[in-house]
């Protein structure tokens, strides 16, 4: 059932979205700053960043809700810029759903449709209702469904029109844990059943790498990094996307020499590590180098500084020394234990162990050594700021043992 | 104390204080009433018993088979209910009231609504200063409005009548109107309107089908208000309205010859009509609200 | 929606700009558009109206017209003349509309808090309630005070009684005294007060109230420190709507009152109607209108609450 809508749709019901160096200011303020991005047709692109990062103003100038200071939109090829929200083949479901109260559910469904002089709307509205799994709702009003209801609702008045691009705006924000996971699972779903392009803006960073092909980390109006989730999590380039998504322990460091592919650099507080240049951004000079807590292995010392009876996971090839301190936290978080270790001049690095049913146990207080593998580490320019990206993460930590959002009490990052 | 002696002492302190079925000692139960759970309530049938006291002498005295002067009590009759055009002039001051009401109040009601939307949606210059025009009649002295009104119609060489009345109410609506259907824009969620042409509705049809509809209350009680300020406004139509009665002024010059029992049975008609109206109204919306 | 919902939702003001941009951009003759018919209608019959006062208040007689005939002047005396003969008419007006204000304050909040708070468990309750406080604002306003009249008379049952109690001395009357004027205009004012400080009052969290209790407040203390400053703008609106009002009627004074209890307003309506001296009524109707003005932006700025508007 492929529509057809002015714009260049294309076989799979979806079509191509191009921002051209696109720039929106309000007043002196500047809320998106020469972007340029392309969502090729048929995918699901998440646009993920904290609050006011300019991801929802982007949101609304390729839903026709704002106009842009400078550059273009083009949709399916079609310069769209002039055109405003009610001309444009894209639809939207709103962060707060903006059902209408005045109407049945049916009748909102139905209403995009009924505009457009569709003659069936009925008919593809209550189709659509079936969609959502909620049929049998078509005769209530919004203000007598739940939340997970409307939300659904929202998501058919929107699929109904056959849009070339669906913008999603934070969508499942009001949503609880388990209800939030449902849906994100049926968005991909739908997406993959119907082929439209789908562009979701969200600061949860969890649901954006679970739910999109691709994702672009925006910061103060500008696009961090974009890419699959996969490509973003393991090999960050700013460390503002090292701290956003996910957690990431980063040190200050100087290289020291390259050889083979591989870049040696010195830690603070002694040490070296050796991580392959292509995961760095810079081969001389000063550098920071990061890695993730979970690749981080955690080794008890016994008192007199030798290695315990063995490293918490067995973890071998873990070939950088990034130092031995003492741990001054100890979180059980299910299916890991987060702790927090004290590395002289390196600061406090984060690691999390997998919880392996290990009979080693390590408490505060004790000493450990931490080491990781080579190519676990990534290096970022030499003048990263280590703090960006910190105090407006997105959802916590270890996303298996994330709860509440914006809630979660992440251990202290390196500094 | 020995673990003993506490033992026994709560065991004496279980006997002296009866528990009920859950085993909850009385004085956990019924707290000692205060002062204020008694008071406020007293108060409140007090304030409302005050309330009532000139309706029920309205309403008592509509009985009254008291002549043309109906001050005091001769005999109970139905006759003035039964004939309430009786007295010369009564029903044409209400009809006369009736239809100034609804004029103005459509008028009203129009104007002050496009006002409270441009207001509430749209930033513009001296938006400052307009909000302050609003504000003025509903500041000013209703002997200043229709003093200054009538010396106007009087300088146009306007003689005061039934339009002149109509002219003025709509006047001193029209700020009444604003200020309540502000509110209602104000709380309107400006995402509905975006969401209307998010799905291919011109501005035009976002305004009939989603704005309009949503904004129906508070323009229906704008509306309501209205007509009732218009109804019973005296000193403004006293200003303006030259040989014309309305209600209010029929029953005000008749207070110094005596106010015919009729109407009375106007005033208590209304009363009872609009007590109908305004509970009916409320038991209507109490129930959707429940369903 | 979850409180967290709500957090995002207000995300940044930035958000809120971008909405009324949105609503703004791109057409903007729309809001002139709007405002256009309501506006010319008030410029014309409201403004002109008030101007006109103005130029009239400096009106001078005609020499040797007759009644009623004046010309274009510049005649200040006026003003002073007004003020000189009726500054005693001013005082009573602003003695009896704070009065009358104050009471209406004293009945009607206890009035709006019982309804508001307490009757907060039934609704059923409290419809009735909210319905029983503007009933009487279903009988015409004229026909209300009338019936006051009737009620307080000499003959009346009312007064009957309190001479025979002693509460009223023999030769007392209530009628025609400046007890039963402002009683008047504190009863047809009661709803005024008693609604905006209801709305106010229904809005209460009483979670607000449970966490005074929590911090070791009293009842008293509860209300004084945290239910009525919250109360504050249904209180501030409220003795607005009455205020305004009572100062300038002229109708209670009329019915109720006497020669010595007679308002402002009375002095202008018999200028305009029967004396028809119209400079000089025009003149206390702007002295009224500025001097009600000037107190109403007064107590509206130190209450703080200019968005009263």
């Amino acid at each position: 059932m492929a529509a057809r809508l002015e714009g260049g749709v294309g076989a799979d019901g979806g079509a191509d979205l191009h921002l051209e160096r696109v720039s929106k200011t309000f007043g002196p303020a500047v809320a998106v700053d020469d972007l340029t991005l392309t969502v090729p047709s048929g995918s699901f692109f998440a646009l993920l960043g904290p609050s006011g990062c300019g991801k929802t103003t982007t949101l609304r100038m390729v839903a026709g809700l704002e106009a842009p200071t400078a550059g273009r939109v083009l949709i399916g090829g079609r310069d769209v810029t002039a055109t405003r929200s009610h001309q444009r083949p894209v639809n939207t479901v709103f962060q707060s759903y903006a059902l209408f109260p005045h109407m049945d559910v049916l009748a909102n469904v139905a209403f995009g449709l009924k505009r457009r002089g569709k003659k069936d709307a009925v008919r593809s509205a209550r189709e659509a209702l079936e969609l959502v799994e909620l049929g049998h709702l078509a005769g209530r009003r919004p203000g007598q469904l739940s939340g997970g209801q409307q939300q659904r609702v929202a998501l058919a008045r929107a699929l109904v029109n056959r849009p070339a691009v669906l913008l999603l705006d934070e969508p499942l924000g009001a949503l609880d844990l388990k209800l939030r996971r449902q849906m994100q699972g049926e968005l991909t779903r739908i997406q993959d059943d119907v082929g439209i392009t789908f562009l979701h803006v969200t600061h949860d960073q969890e649901e954006a790498m679970t739910m999109a092909d691709e994702v672009a980390v925006m910061n103060a109006g500008q696009v961090e990094q974009m890419g699959p989730p996969e490509e973003l999590y393991d090999l960050p380039r700013t460390s503002f996307v090292a701290n956003f998504l996910g957690q990431s322990n980063l040190l200050q460091g100087e290289v020291v020499g390259e050889r083979g592919g591989a870049l040696e650099v010195s830690l603070p507080g002694g040490g070296r590590a050796v991580l392959p240049s292509a995961r760095a951004a810079a081969t001389s000079g000063s550098v920071v180098v990061g890695v993730r807590p979970e690749k981080v292995h955690l080794i008890p010392q016994a008192v007199d500084g030798s290695d315990g009876s063995r490293d918490l996971d067995e973890g071998h090839g873990a070939a950088n020394d990034l130092g031995t301190g003492r741990v001054v936290d100890v979180a059980f978080a299910g299916v890991s234990t987060q702790y927090v270790v004290d590395v002289p001049g390196a600061g406090r690095l984060s690691v999390f162990a997998q919880n392996l049913g290990s009979s080693v146990r390590v408490r505060r207080g004790d000493q450990v050594r931490l080491a990781c593998a080579p190519d676990h580490m990534f290096g970022l320019a030499g003048d990263a700021d280590l703090s960006a990206g910190l105090g407006t993460s997105g959802t916590g930590g270890d996303a298996a043992a994330s709860s509440s959002p914006a809630a979660s009490d992440e251990p202290v990052r390196a500094g | 104390m020995s673990a003993g002696q506490v033992l026994a002492g709560a065991e004496t302190a279980e006997a002296v204080t009866p528990s009920d079925q859950h085993g909850r000692p009385a004085a956990a139960r019924a707290r000692r009433p205060r002062l204020g759970d008694v008071l406020l309530p007293l108060y409140a049938l007090l304030a409302m018993v005050y309330l009532m006291v000139p309706i029920a002498y309205t309403v008592a005295f509509s009985f009254n088979d008291g002549g043309r002067s109906n001050l005091s009590w001769r005999g109970f009759t139905l006759d003035n209910w039964k004939n309430p055009c009786g007295a010369p002039g009564v029903c044409g001051a209400v009809v006369n009231s009736l239809t100034i009401g609804v004029m103005a109040t459509i008028v009203a009601t129009a104007l002050g609504t496009l006002i409270a939307i441009a207001i509430v949606r749209y930033r513009f210059k001296a938006r400052g200063a307009i909000n302050l025009l609003i504000f003025l009649p509903m500041a000013t002295p209703e002997v200043v409005l229709g003093a200054s009104l009538l010396s106007q119609f009087l300088n146009l060489r306007i003689n005061p009548g039934f339009w002149t009345i109509v002219v003025a109410h709509i006047m001193f609506c029209l700020s009444f109107v604003v200020v309540t259907v502000k509110a209602r824009v104000a709380s309107l969620d400006p995402k509905l309107e975006e969401a209307a042409g998010d799905l291919y509705a011109s501005p035009m049809q976002t305004f009939w089908r989603v704005t309009l509809p949503l904004l129906a209350p508070g323009i229906l009680a704008a509306a309501l208000l209205s007509f009732a300020l218009s109804f019973d406004d005296f000193i403004i139509t006293n200003f303006n309205s030259g040989s014309v009665d309305t209600f209010p002024k029929f029953v005000y010059v008749a207070a110094a010859r005596g106010i015919p029992a009729q109407a009375n049975v106007i005033g208590s008609a209304m009363f009872l009509g609009i007590l109908a109206v305004v509970v009916l109204g409320r038991a209507l919306s109490a129930r959707g609200s429940r369903s | 929606m979850s409180a967290l919902a709500g957090l995002q939702g207000s995300a940044s003001a930035q958000d809120v700009q971008e909405q009324r941009d949105a609503a703004g951009g791109g057409r903007r003759w729309l809001p002139y558009l709007l405002l256009a018919p309501g506006l010319v209608w008030l410029a014309i019959f409201f403004l002109a109206p008030i101007v006109l006062l103005a130029t009239t208040s400096l009106q001078s007689p005609v020499p040797d017209g007759g009644v009623g005939a004046y010309q274009p002047a510049f005649q200040v005396s006026n003003y002073t003349e007004a003020i000189a003969d009726y500054w005693p008419w001013f005082a009573r007006s602003l003695t009896y509309g704070l009065v009358a204000t104050a009471l209406a304050l004293v009945i009607g909040y206890p009035l709006a808090y019982v309804i508001a708070v307490r009757a907060r468990a039934r609704p059923l309750l409290q419809q009735l309630l909210l319905v029983a406080v503007i009933a009487p604002f279903f009988v015409s306003f004229v026909l209300r005070t009338i019936a006051w009249r009737q009620v307080l008379a000499d003959e009346s049952l009312v007064v009957q009684s309190l001479k025979a109690l002693s509460v009223l001395p023999e030769g007392a009357r209530l009628t025609a005294t400046p007890v039963a004027v402002i009683a008047g205009l504190t009863y047809n004012f009661i709803p005024f007060m008693t609604l905006p400080i209801y709305a106010s009052l229904e809005r209460l969290d009483q979670r607000l109230l449970e966490a005074g209790g929590d911090l070791y407040a009293g009842p008293l203390t509860t209300f004084t420190h945290i239910t009525f400053p919250l109360s504050l703008p249904g209180v501030v609106a409220g003795t607005l709507l009455t205020f305004i009002p009572a100062t300038g009627d002229y109708v209670n004074a009329a019915i109720l009152g006497g020669p010595s209890s007679s308002m402002i307003g009375n002095v202008i309506e018999s200028r305009f109607f029967r004396v028809v001296d119209y400079p000089t009524a025009a003149a206390l109707s702007f002295m009224l209108m500025a001097g009600i003005l000037v107190l109403v932006m007064l107590y509206v700025r130190r209450a703080g609450t200019e968005e009263l508007l």
